[in-house]
Formats: C-alpha cells, structure tokens, sequence
C-alpha cells in the first residue's frame, strides 16, 4: 500500500472520534476499584475505633497525603499522555504529598512524644503495610495502565511510574483507614516503600504496555 | 515555516470538527515533511533512507489513532513532531541502532526541501495480509480501489457502519501489528 492510499483510508476514518483518555481514565479506575475494595473488605476492614481516631489530626493527615499522591498523580498522567508534553513544571505537584508529610513530622516532634520515636516509626503494622499496599494497587495499577493505553506516551516507563503512583496513592487510602499506625514517621517510611515498589512495577510494565 | 504551521494547525480543527477533506489536505502536507524528517534521522543512524516510508506510514497511521491526545488550543506541529520523534526511534531501536535522534529532526525540515516517495513502503503491505479477511477487503477497497465507504458497503453488501467499524479495526489492528512485530 503506497502511502496516498493508507492517507485515503485514514481519512475515510475520520468521523471515528475516540474518547478523551481521562474518561477512559476513570472508567478504568472505576472498574478496577471494587477488586481492591473487595481486598480490603475481605482481609482488613476498617479498624474498630474508627470513631475516635478521627478526633487524631494525624489519623486524619494519612487520607491528606495519600490523596495529595493520588489526585496530583492522576491530573502529571493525564497530562503525559499527549506525546509533547514534558515532566517539566508539573513535577512539583507530586512533592505535595511529600511537603504534607515533612509538615506532620516536623508538627509531631514538636509536641509530647506518647512513644518513642523508633515505636513510632517501626509500628506494628509495617508487614501488613508492605503486603497490602502493593495487593490493592493492582487492579488499580492495571485500570490506570489500561486507561492510559489509550493515550499517546513518549515515555512510557515514565507514564507506568505515574499509574504506579496513581495506584498506590488509592490503594493507601484504602490502607489508612484499615492502619493502626498514625504517626507520620511510619507513614514516611512503610508507605513510601510501598509506593515505590507499586511505582517500580509500574514503570517496567509501563515501558512495555504504553507504547504506541 | 510559522505560516505553514498555522495552516496545519487550522486544517486539524476542521478535521476533527468532521471535515474529511480538510483531513486529507492535512495528511498530504505533512507527509513530505515527515518524509524529510524521517530520511535525515536515517541517514545520522547511517541507515539507507529507503526505510523512510515505512516510518512516514507508521507516524501517519500514530497520528490518526492517536488524534484525540491533540489538544485542539494547541499548536499542531509540535504534537505531530513529537509522535514522529517517537516512532523515528522505535524504528531505530527495532533495527538494533544506538539512538541519536536530534529533536530537530522533524522541526528544522527546510521550505523547500521536499522528497518525492521513492522506495516503496513494505511493512504495512506486509501486515495488510495477516490481517481479518473483512478488513482487508475493506481496507483494500477503500485504500487502494479508493472505493468510498457507501460504494464498499455496497461490493461486500455490508451496512455502511460495519464498513466504517472494519475499516477502523483493521487501521487498529495494523498499528499493532507494525508496533510489535
């Protein structure tokens, strides 16, 4: 086929209108969440004294930077699935979280420690967390992976490292309300590695599945 | 070069407001363009250019599917360039070449220079046969019989919109295809 002819045919295509990635996006996530809400109903559950823990700001900051990873991550990759588009001068957006947390840390040390600091930070949760994270990330990882198939990437492995971030953003709200654990230390740190190795999949998945 | 832009990016936003022929007239400009662009990465790769429409296809085909990550208050050029950087270098990478692909590749193509197709492009002939016989049929006759959809419809005795759903599958399909194999 010459290259008139596959242009003939493209525009015989044209009245095709697909729709925009972000509805795909969130179609996807949509269809992947009652998997890792089912994770979680079936092995966690919310943790019995719900009721008082949200009077604990720092049970409350979890969702705060969880969700600062979440939302950020999905408005940098809906925004890395035009193929011109550059990290650059939206990067800052995924330091949300990370500023949030710096603030819980630094507000905790100044008041009265109830625990010490190692307790604090090494939890009693911190297996659970690792194993959990990741598990409800991915069908979550897949959905995102799927929505932002349908966009146009120049870096893929960069594009599945935001779908890795996506996901374990959501599946670490799922988390938080589960954890027992609210000190931002143990956050900062349990949190953080398991984001990392939900984004790390991500990003070598992502450098074979987001190409286009 | 602005001007020629501007023309481009005008031609796109009547295409995807439904105007086909606005569509066609825009392929056809970019095409010697991406031609160009795509012999000059080539030749730095030290590859013979007759690899070039096979790339000039690839990015055309990119384009077309990948349309609606064109945000219509943008320019045009710089989007379309950066699909054509990108398939410039899988085809580098897949042919087992170290990349240097200048990202002035496609942008610094010059006015006048313009390069007629000379080898034949082979890779989408070659996935045109591995694809559903309904595909190709309809692919064939609009592609190459330069049949319209209804005249299609009417050799294969088809509704109109399940030309339109094969001929979008088999442009589907085919980007595939070419992406993995």
């Amino acid at each position: 086929m010459d290259t008139d002819q596959l242009i003939r045919s493209l525009a015989a295509d044209n009245a095709h209108r697909a729709p925009r990635v972000g509805a795909v996006l969130t179609m996807a996530l949509l269809v992947a969440a009652p998997f890792s809400i089912l994770f979680f109903a079936t092995f966690l559950g919310v943790r019995a004294d719900v009721m008082s823990a949200m009077h604990n700001p720092f049970f409350d900051m979890k969702f705060a930077v969880t969700l600062s990873l979440a939302i950020p991550a999905i408005i940098v990759s809906l925004h890395l699935s035009r193929p011109e588009a550059l990290l650059r001068g939206w990067a800052w957006l995924l330091l949300l979280p990370v500023g949030l947390l710096a603030v819980a840390i630094g507000s905790e040390a100044m008041m009265a420690p109830a625990m010490p600091m190692t307790m604090r930070l090494m939890g009693k949760n911190s297996r659970m967390c690792l194993v959990a994270i990741p598990a409800m990330s991915l069908p979550l990882l897949a959905g995102a992976l799927f929505g932002l198939r349908h966009g146009a990437p120049s870096s893929p492995a960069l594009a599945g490292a935001l779908a890795g971030l996506v996901s374990a953003g959501l599946a670490a709200t799922l988390y938080a309300s589960h954890c027992t654990d609210d000190s931002p230390l143990f956050v900062a740190t349990w949190y953080t590695l398991a984001t990392a190795v939900v984004t790390a999949i991500g990003a070598l998945v992502g450098s074979k599945v987001l190409r286009f | 070069m602005r001007g020629r832009e501007d023309e481009w990016t005008g031609l796109m936003r009547s295409a995807m407001a439904g105007d086909d022929a606005a569509y066609h007239r825009l392929l056809k400009a970019i095409t010697p363009v991406l031609r160009a662009a795509a012999r000059r990465g080539l030749a730095r790769a030290g590859q013979p250019p007759d690899q070039a429409e096979d790339i000039v296809q690839e990015i055309l085909l990119a384009v077309h599917l990948k349309r609606h990550t064109w945000d219509s208050e943008a320019a045009f050029a710089p989007w379309l360039f950066a699909i054509g950087r990108n398939k410039l270098i899988d085809a580098l990478r897949r042919r087992g070449k170290r990349v240097f692909v200048n990202i002035d590749d496609f942008a610094e193509t010059l006015p006048g220079e313009v390069p007629q197709e000379t080898a034949s492009a082979g890779e989408v002939a070659a996935q045109l046969g591995t694809l559903p016989q309904r595909q190709r049929d309809v692919l064939q006759s609009i592609a190459v019989e330069a049949a319209s959809i209804k005249d299609t419809a009417a050799k294969f005795s088809m509704s109109e919109g399940a030309v339109r759903v094969a001929l979008h599958r088999g442009l589907a399909a085919l980007t595939a295809k070419l992406r993995d194999h």
